[in-house]
């Protein structure tokens, strides 16, 4: 369980406390919102604003992620993504598409029992590279795979 | 208000393997009406959580450039038959919904 977000989760419960965070500059104030919607890693414009905005600017290259996507994708409006990690005690994954004007597309936490698995469908504006972010054991890695969006629908 | 949800459940080798369907237009705010020029405001789920038998399983956070009607799959080790599931939402609105089922 990410701990930060544990703490966030206190805090807003004792809004004392949160204050307290807040005015010993634990907390930036973005981040506090967090605990919602990460506002500022999904308006971020740049992917490694979004990697920075998640905490996984860091992230080690993995194989141990498997992410299926078609290599054409026809229709960039629905992209189906599955990612398996093999990596044990995965307790979050995060989907980004590097040219998408906001390139982070899900942060999804996977807590009690949840694998690391998930399986969704995702729009993507132009051929690009999808990077998949996985936090095991407080650390995090990441896989990269090539998706073409083919413009005029003929599947090349 | 808010169209209801599809849930498929299965169990495979001890692990509950669900498939959600959310009906939602996920309007990404880039798309502009051709005849205003105006951009449709967007409209997109921010929040869903997961939970079997009240506790949390997957708590996630989407982004506008998940497809409309998002389907969500994932898996949840030692579920077990006749568990309930719940499944809730939430979009930059503030509109909810929220289905049950039952793991079979």
């Amino acid at each position: 369980m990410n701990h930060l977000r544990r703490l966030i989760l206190k805090g807003g419960g004792a809004g004392g406390a949160l204050a307290c965070a807040l005015a010993a500059g634990l907390l930036r104030p973005s981040t506090a919102s967090a605990a919602e919607w990460n506002k500022t890693a999904f308006e971020a414009k740049a992917i490694a604003d979004a990697l920075k905005n998640i905490a996984a600017s860091g992230a080690a290259d993995s194989a141990e992620i498997l992410i299926k996507a078609p290599d054409i994708a026809e229709n960039g409006a629905v992209v189906p993504i599955e990612v398996t990690s093999r990596i044990a005690g995965a307790e979050s994954i995060a989907l980004l598409v590097e040219k998408n004007p906001f390139p982070l597309l899900a942060y999804i936490d996977l807590v009690n029992g949840a694998e690391g698995y998930i399986n969704t469908r995702f729009k993507m504006g132009q051929t690009s590279v999808v990077k998949v972010v996985v936090k095991a054991g407080g650390k995090h890695y990441i896989a990269s795979r090539e998706v073409k969006v083919t413009i005029g629908g003929c599947g090349g | 208000m808010a169209d209801p949800m599809k849930i498929r459940t299965k169990l495979v080798d001890g692990s509950a393997h669900i498939v959600v369907l959310m009906i939602h237009p996920m309007e990404t705010g880039q798309r502009k009406d051709p005849r205003s020029g105006q951009a449709y405001p967007a409209h997109f789920i921010q929040n869903v959580t997961a939970t079997v038998n009240d506790k949390p399983v997957l708590v996630a956070q989407l982004g506008p450039a998940i497809s409309k009607n998002p389907l969500f799959g994932f898996r949840v080790k030692g579920a077990k038959a006749g568990d309930k599931l719940a499944i809730s939402w939430e979009d930059n609105k503030g509109e909810q919904a929220r289905a049950e089922a039952t793991i079979a």
